[in-house]
């Protein structure tokens, strides 16, 4: 018996992957898609380089997955929540006649998984019904557990099928890197919504003030002020930081999904009726332009001092 | 070009949800087409009007948009929705032995109702709003052994051949394939219009298919859930803390509780 692991977003989620996995008690195997990953670090007991596969094409992962999940008995494929993931994930799972769990925060022994629904509010615990379970990782869900690197390294390269050469990637153009910390990994996220009136610049400054990342509501992006990518909220991206400041944020059902669960809640806005409030561990009503320069001047004197 | 959409009928996504037991509770909220299916909808609308003589969908366009949805026969109220937006016609699978059914059921349910019927394009949104996996899209490329063109922000359509701009977290990926593809698309690619009334009234006479398991040769042991929930716990809601009137001093206050909480 054996846990698979797909590496193909990164030494960190690579080694989470492999924290989550060592639970379920199987030797675990990294397979590689993406051979830029330093696996010096990981805990694994081996890594196969899947030869042949481009790192994009989710049909040729899947088939490639597939193959070794027969090879290698796998109980369970761990594959990390992203949007490629969870595609292969998907195809994997008709692949192998496995049911599938996508955004698990936690897995335990016989592929037991714990997925943090509505928000955070509710905590599902689930598995599949079938030999092999396709689940999807939910990053930064576990501290990573780091070792040694896997026992050894070896190449396979899986039989693929033509429907699994049906699409061309022409071009590729990188996510343009601020020099802020990435929005869901960060452990500060300052956002902004309709109260801002379009103007992003006190959110940025607390945001550096603090060293965190900047994040938008719905309202704010679809207004066209700040990039989709920075969306917090159903729609956009789950946060979970140490701190969250919203500014100008209401507060509505859709964006609190995506960020209830940090662990502490800051919030300004004008209209004390917000519901953003209810949330909040420290509410002001009030104007941002009035309230966040006084305070990124306080916790500037409190950092010098 | 014959265009199918792949549509969903949820629980509001703007309603607070619940779970009844161990499934969604759906009989409480309001059940509406899933938003982001309108993101799909607007696009298939979009294709055929790039390409066709006379800039409109429906008859006399020469290409056909069909909705296809699985889902309980209220399911035929979102699919109204999107006839009124300007699909010509829907596919409505409706038994009882998919109550609950899961990514694969519905994959399998749906990949049925799509195999053989000629489409060119199979339309979907990024996800539906209730289970979030996001995977049926793939599913249906694996089943259907065609070419998965997904989260798309950007979509060309020229001769047979799709090109889109795919959007995911590290970056844009340009991609294309030849027909027949399932083609995803993200909410940022367009902005789905609001039916109009002549739409609406145009709607009310557009046909709804409504097929069964067996109609699609499946047999209801071939849809048995994929996975089990065992426990589903509540946890207590999220509390409010200190709340302030801003009188001239709130900011100060602010960072005074950032440095408690060990935030500076």
């Amino acid at each position: 018996m054996s846990t698979l692991i797909l590496i193909d977003s990164g030494t960190k989620a690579a080694a989470e992957l492999a924290t989550h996995a060592a639970k379920l008690g199987s030797e675990v195997i990294g397979v590689v898609v993406d051979k830029t990953t330093d696996l010096s670090r990981l805990n694994i007991a081996s890594a196969i380089n899947l030869n042949g596969v481009e790192p994009w094409n989710v049909a040729a992962i899947a088939e490639g997955l597939s193959q070794l999940v027969i090879e290698k008995s796998a109980n369970a494929v761990l594959i990390t929540s992203s949007l490629r993931g969870k595609e292969v994930a998907g195809r994997l799972a008709v692949l192998c006649n496995s049911g599938i769990i996508t955004d698990a925060i936690e897995i335990e022994s016989g592929a037991s998984t714990t997925q943090s629904i509505f928000g955070g509010s509710t905590l599902v615990i689930g598995s599949v019904n079938t030999p092999c379970a396709v689940i999807t990782m939910r990053g930064n869900s576990i501290e990573p557990n780091y070792g040694s690197g896997p026992g050894n390294t070896s190449d396979f390269s899986p039989n693929l099928s033509e429907k699994s050469k049906l699409v061309t990637q022409t071009s590729t153009e990188a996510a343009k890197k601020g020099s802020r910390p990435e929005l869901i990994e960060a452990p500060i996220v300052i956002s902004g919504g309709r109260g801002t009136d379009g103007d992003f610049t006190l959110v940025e400054e607390l945001a550096d003030t603090l060293g965190g990342a900047v994040g938008a509501s719905r309202a704010a992006v679809d207004a066209g002020w700040v990039a989709h990518n920075l969306q917090v909220g159903q729609t956009g991206k789950t946060v979970s930081p140490q701190l969250y400041v919203a500014l100008g944020i209401s507060g509505a059902i859709q964006h609190l999904a995506g960020m209830q669960t940090a662990k502490v809640i800051v919030a300004v806005n004008k209209d004390p009726e917000a519901p953003i409030f209810n949330f909040a561990d420290f509410g002001v009503v009030g104007d941002i332009k009035q309230v966040i320069p006084q305070a990124i001047a306080a916790i500037k004197s409190k950092k010098q001092g | 070009m014959k265009i199918a959409v792949c549509v969903k009928q949820v629980p509001d996504s703007w309603a607070v949800k619940k779970m009844s037991g161990q499934v969604l509770d759906r009989a409480g909220v309001d059940a509406v087409l899933n938003d982001l299916d309108e993101y799909a909808i607007e696009e298939a609308l979009r294709i055929v009007e790039a390409n066709s003589p006379t800039k409109e969908a429906g008859e006399g366009s020469g290409h056909t948009i069909t909705l296809i949805s699985m889902g309980p026969d209220r399911a035929s109220e979102a699919l109204r929705k999107g006839l009124s937006m300007g699909a010509d016609d829907a596919i409505l699978i409706t038994d009882p032995a998919l109550a609950g059914a899961d990514a694969l059921t519905t994959s399998l349910v749906l990949s049925k109702a799509i195999a053989g019927a000629g489409f060119d394009i199979v339309l979907c949104g990024a996800e539906s709003t209730d289970a979030r996996m996001s995977v049926v899209p793939s599913m249906l490329a694996q089943r259907l052994g065609i070419a998965q063109l997904t989260c798309a922000a950007k979509v060309a359509v020229a001769g047979n051949k799709v090109s889109i701009a795919r959007s995911i977290e590290s970056g844009i990926e340009n991609q294309e394939a030849a027909f027949p593809v399932i083609l995803g698309v993200v909410e940022k690619i367009n902005e789905p219009r609001y039916p109009s009334f002549k739409g609406i009234m145009a709607a009310k006479k557009k046909p709804i298919t409504n097929k069964s398991l067996s109609e699609l040769g499946l047999s209801a042991d071939q849809v048995k859930p994929w996975s089990a929930v065992t426990n589903v716990t509540v946890l207590p809601p999220r509390s409010s803390g200190t709340k302030i009137e801003d009188s001239g001093d709130a900011g100060n206050k602010l960072a005074d509780f950032l440095a408690e909480k060990k935030l500076i």
